[in-house]
This record gives C-alpha cells, sequence and structure tokens, in this order.
C-alpha cells in the first residue's frame, strides 16, 4: 500500500453530464430515411465521377470532391463482407447481446452497409446473402430496419 | 523545406489503472518535469507548448488552459490538438511542425489520460458519426473484430497466431519500468479469456490506464547543445479516411491510411527497405491482431505474410526487427499519451537510454499512432541529422 494512504482517504468527486442533441439529418440523410419510413426502400446515391453508389446516401464524394446529385434505389438485400459476433453487454449497444454487428455490401452498392444481424449467430459466414427485415413501427431512423436476416 | 528537428529529452509517469493520488494536472507535472530533467532543461527554456488527451474523457474540454500549472504553459503559447487515439503522435507532429516552421527553437508536447476517471467506450463513441454509425460499433472493440475476422477468412490466420503478439508485448514490458501490467501474459491465458467480440477475447485487448508523458523538441543547432544523441525527425506522415464504418476500410485490403502514412514517411525518410533500415518499431496495436495484420500494411512484410514473419521471430527482442521493446499499448494504453508513448520510445530507443529494454545499435526508429474510424500517423527518428 501506498504510504500516503494510511493518512489520506483518496476521496471522488462524483459527476454526470448528460447534454441533450438534435441532430440534423439533412436533406440528402432525410430523403433516405423517409424512404425507410415509407416505403421500406433502400436509396444510394452515384457519384458523377468515380462511380461509386454510397448507402446511405452521401451529398458529395469524399474522394473526388464533387457534388452528387443522382439518386439510385438499391436491393434490400447483399453479401456479409465482414462481421463480429458480440458476447458483451454495454448499455450503448442497440439490442441485447449475443447479436452481430455487419457490414453488408447491398446489391449495386460500392460500400459496406453497417448493420445488425440478430439470428442465426452460429451459421453467419462472410460471403453468406442476406435480406433486411423492416420494422412495423417505423420512425425515420437507420434502425428502421430492425435487421438483416440469412437468405 | 522546414528546419530539422530532434527530440532532445522524453518524460513519463509511472502507468496503473487509477492514480488516486493525483490529479490530471499533477500527473503531467510529474511528466513535463521528467521530461525536462532528461533534457537538462527548465521550462524556462521551454518557447511553446503543445498537449493533447481524448476528447470528452475526463470532461475537461479546455486542457490547454486546465492544464497550465502542470504543463507549465502560464503565459506561454500553449495549444490543444486531439485527434483520438492517434493524439499522442499528432501532438508530437504538430509539436515538430511548430520547431520546424523557424518560430520556435525548444518545444513540450504533452499527452495525457486519466481513463479511470470516466466511461472510455461512452466518450470513444462519439467518434462516431451521430445520425449513421453511433448505433452500432459501440466502442472500439466491434470494429476491429470486424478487421480480424476479415483478416482470418482472407488469410487462414487463428486465435493462437494473435495471441502470440499479447504474449510478446506483455513479455517485453517485463523490461520497462514504466508499464502498467507487468505480468507475464502467455497465449494459452489469452486463449483461456473470455470472448468479447469474436475473434477478440479479454487477453487479447489492451488495459485502460492513467499516465502522462512528455517530450522536449529542438531546433538543428539548438538540439546538438542539449542532447549527446538527439533523435532526429525523418519522417513525419498523418492520413485520414473516411469516418463511415463501411467505406473507412476495405478491411480485405487492409488499413489504407497506414499504408499510405507509412509510404508517404518512407519517402520523407528515403527508406525503400523498410524491414531492412528500420531497426525497431513502437506501434500502436491497440489488440493483439494489428500485430499481425498492420505489420503488412507498414511493409515490414508482404500481404497475407505477418503470421509467419511474426512465427519466425523477426520482431521479438533479438529478432530483425523488434516490435514493442516497451510494452507496447497491450501493456500500458493511457489514450491520451499512447501514442505519444510511441514516438517517445522511439526516441529513448534512437538515445540509447533504452536500459534493459534497449535493442542495440538503433539508427532508426519507427512509431505509430492509429485512432477511431481507422486514422494513422506515422513518425521516423534516427540517430542521422537528415
Ligand atoms: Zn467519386
Amino acid at each position: 500500500m501506498a504510504e500516503w494512504l494510511k493518512d489520506v482517504e483518496p476521496l471522488t468527486l462524483k459527476g454526470r453530464i448528460a447534454v441533450p442533441y438534435s441532430w440534423w439529418v439533412g436533406d440528402t440523410g432525410s430523403r433516405f430515411l423517409m424512404s425507410l419510413r415509407d416505403d421500406r426502400k433502400i436509396l444510394g446515391t452515384k457519384c458523377p465521377s468515380c462511380g461509386t453508389v454510397f448507402v446511405p446516401p452521401r451529398k458529395n464524394c469524399g474522394r473526388c470532391f464533387v457534388d452528387i446529385e443522382e439518386w439510385v434505389e438499391v436491393a434490400a438485400e447483399g453479401v456479409i463482407e465482414a462481421h463480429t459476433i458480440v458476447h458483451y453487454a454495454y448499455p450503448v449497444q442497440p439490442v441485447k447481446p449475443p447479436f452481430a454487428y455487419a457490414l453488408i455490401k447491398l446489391d449495386g452498392t460500392d460500400v459496406g452497409f453497417l448493420h445488425l444481424i440478430k439470428k442465426d449467430l452460429d451459421k453467419i459466414k462472410n460471403g453468406l446473402r442476406v435480406k433486411a427485415k423492416f420494422k412495423e413501427e417505423r420512425t425515420g431512423s437507420i434502425l428502421d430496419i430492425d435487421s438483416f436476416e440469412l437468405i | 523545406m522546414g528546419r530539422r528537428v530532434a527530440i532532445v529529452g522524453v518524460g513519463q509517469t509511472y502507468h496503473k489503472s487509477h492514480r488516486p493520488d493525483v490529479t490530471s494536472r499533477e500527473m503531467i507535472r510529474e511528466a513535463v518535469t521528467a521530461a525536462l530533467a532528461d533534457a537538462e532543461l527548465t521550462i524556462r527554456d521551454i518557447d511553446a507548448i503543445v498537449i493533447g488527451n481524448m476528447d470528452h474523457f475526463e470532461s475537461i474540454n479546455y486542457v490547454d488552459t486546465y492544464s497550465v500549472e502542470g504543463s507549465g504553459g502560464v503565459m506561454k503559447p500553449i495549444m490543444k490538438v486531439s485527434t483520438g487515439g492517434t493524439t499522442g503522435a499528432t501532438v508530437a507532429i504538430a509539436a515538430y511542425y511548430h520547431v520546424a516552421s523557424g518560430l520556435f527553437d525548444r518545444v513540450l508536447a504533452i499527452g495525457f489520460e486519466k481513463n479511470s476517471e470516466s466511461d472510455t467506450t461512452g466518450a470513444i463513441i462519439t467518434c462516431s458519426d451521430a445520425i449513421w454509425d453511433r448505433f452500432s460499433y459501440s466502442g472500439a472493440i466491434p470494429s476491429l473484430a470486424t478487421e480480424a475476422t476479415a483478416y482470418m477468412e482472407k488469410y487462414g490466420a487463428t486465435q493462437e497466431d494473435a495471441a502470440i503478439i499479447g504474449e510478446r508485448d506483455r513479455n517485453n514490458a517485463l523490461n520497462n519500468p514504466f508499464a502498467h501490467l507487468r505480468r507475464p501474459l502467455t497465449v494459452a491465458d489469452i486463449m483461456a479469456s473470455p470472448m468479447l467480440a469474436y475473434p477478440i477475447k479479454l487477453g487479447d485487448i489492451c488495459p485502460r490506464s492513467d499516465g502522462a508523458c512528455a517530450c522536449v523538441l529542438a531546433a538543428d543547432g539548438v538540439a546538438q547543445k542539449i542532447a549527446r544523441k538527439p533523435a532526429w525527425f525523418k519522417a513525419a506522415a498523418v492520413r485520414h479516411t473516411y469516418t463511415w464504418f463501411g467505406d473507412s476500410t476495405d478491411y480485405n485490403k487492409g488499413l489504407v491510411s497506414m499504408q499510405r502514412a507509412s509510404k508517404d514517411a518512407y519517402q520523407q525518410a528515403g527508406i525503400t527497405k523498410p524491414a531492412e533500415e528500420i531497426d525497431v518499431a513502437e506501434l500502436y496495436l491497440p489488440y493483439t491482431w494489428a500485430g499481425l495484420k498492420w505489420i503488412e500494411d507498414i511493409g515490414f512484410c508482404g500481404p497475407g505474410e505477418g503470421v509467419r514473419f511474426v512465427r519466425d521471430g523477426n520482431t521479438h527482442m533479438g529478432g530483425k526487427i523488434p516490435v514493442n521493446p516497451s510494452g507496447g499499448v497491450i501493456s500500458t494504453n493511457c489514450i491520451g499519451a499512447t501514442a505519444m508513448l510511441r514516438v517517445a520510445e522511439a526516441a529513448i530507443q534512437v538515445m540509447g537510454r533504452g536500459g534493459k529494454r534497449q535493442v542495440p545499435d538503433v539508427k532508426n526508429a519507427l512509431a505509430t499512432g492509429f485512432g477511431g474510424c481507422f486514422w494513422s500517423d506515422v513518425v521516423i527518428l534516427s540517430t542521422e541529422r537528415p
């Protein structure tokens, strides 16, 4: 034991900061979320310069640094590119473990779409095909897609 | 072309899971005092200060102001630089820019963290895009685990292969009196530890530490008068990809930001064969798998050759290019100081002050920083004035 602990009690001051935020999604992101909520459709945008199809959609291409105007509807299914199965519980997680985070390349897109897989965790492998399962009650959030399921 | 710059003194605190005996400010002072003593300077010799830590960790956002009693920054030019996991390396690079610019001769760089004072994961997730990515990949482990599964599937690497990195670094930490975890950890221990997010187990990841690190940088002409063997900056590179987890990394291609940063650094340093010309490396490896995969991205070996390169002993002490003689991030992780410790430990190796962890005859040492959504810093230090 450290010498000073014999005479001094190591006190702490407890604190907590809870700061509410409202993040504006913007016109491009809002259009994407409205489409999830109202039509159960996943939209992307396509860079006029390099042709990359982004989902969620981007207002500009970071690589080419040009504006993007073109919208494309992409498939609600695709291929697992990479994944992990989470075993530890933590308050910020969207669902209780075990569950999987997966990067899914939706058909017709060029980037990984980050989402959840909740079922068949013992069967998940990179390269397998999955399909989006939409929630019945949708609010205009990325979690209007409940999760992806193996096809 | 900027002025030539060298590190002429380094200081660090001892590291523990928590330091109830000191505040952040008091802990910073320990590192600064040690760095000044190492350079045989006083705070009056310092022209400017750059300091950094992780945003939100101690809930003190203006640490440039908060820290002045400990940093010695009262009525001096002092700036905060914060770039997530890379912070410590970025602070050192910003201090290098200060001196190279010709505006300041002697600059103090400081990184610190009191991980014990907050919820690390709660703070870390603020690096993720609030609208699109924050609902998932909560904290650092799942995104790293995803990278690891992609690497496993592509090259057939096993959990035992990764565990060798943990065993190596934790064994090295026994030689470092400042390291946080100074107990050996074997491959079997790591394999037996609980699974967090497949394939990452408790034994595969870095701890949370309290600690601080400081470096004194000086200009050409001044540096030679301060240090017998200054550690000269030969290169410093910073690269960021994207914040979108789906875009930022092609998990099957590798850590693109590290590939580009090291390529740039090798060009600056005139290095064409990294594995032959770099004598020692202090790499920011937050989890064991990085020790297999990222050495490919840095160019120590080719794609898919990481396991063989490590299993052949090349990265162990006495090998071709020892990695993390200090014990690395797996042994000590005071996040805002972690990447600066890589630079400081590389400087220690170049200056020949490593004691039991010293690698013999070091000319060139490479240090890296790694941050949040897969961005990278690379620094090369040398005995040779560039
Ligand atoms: Zn483009």
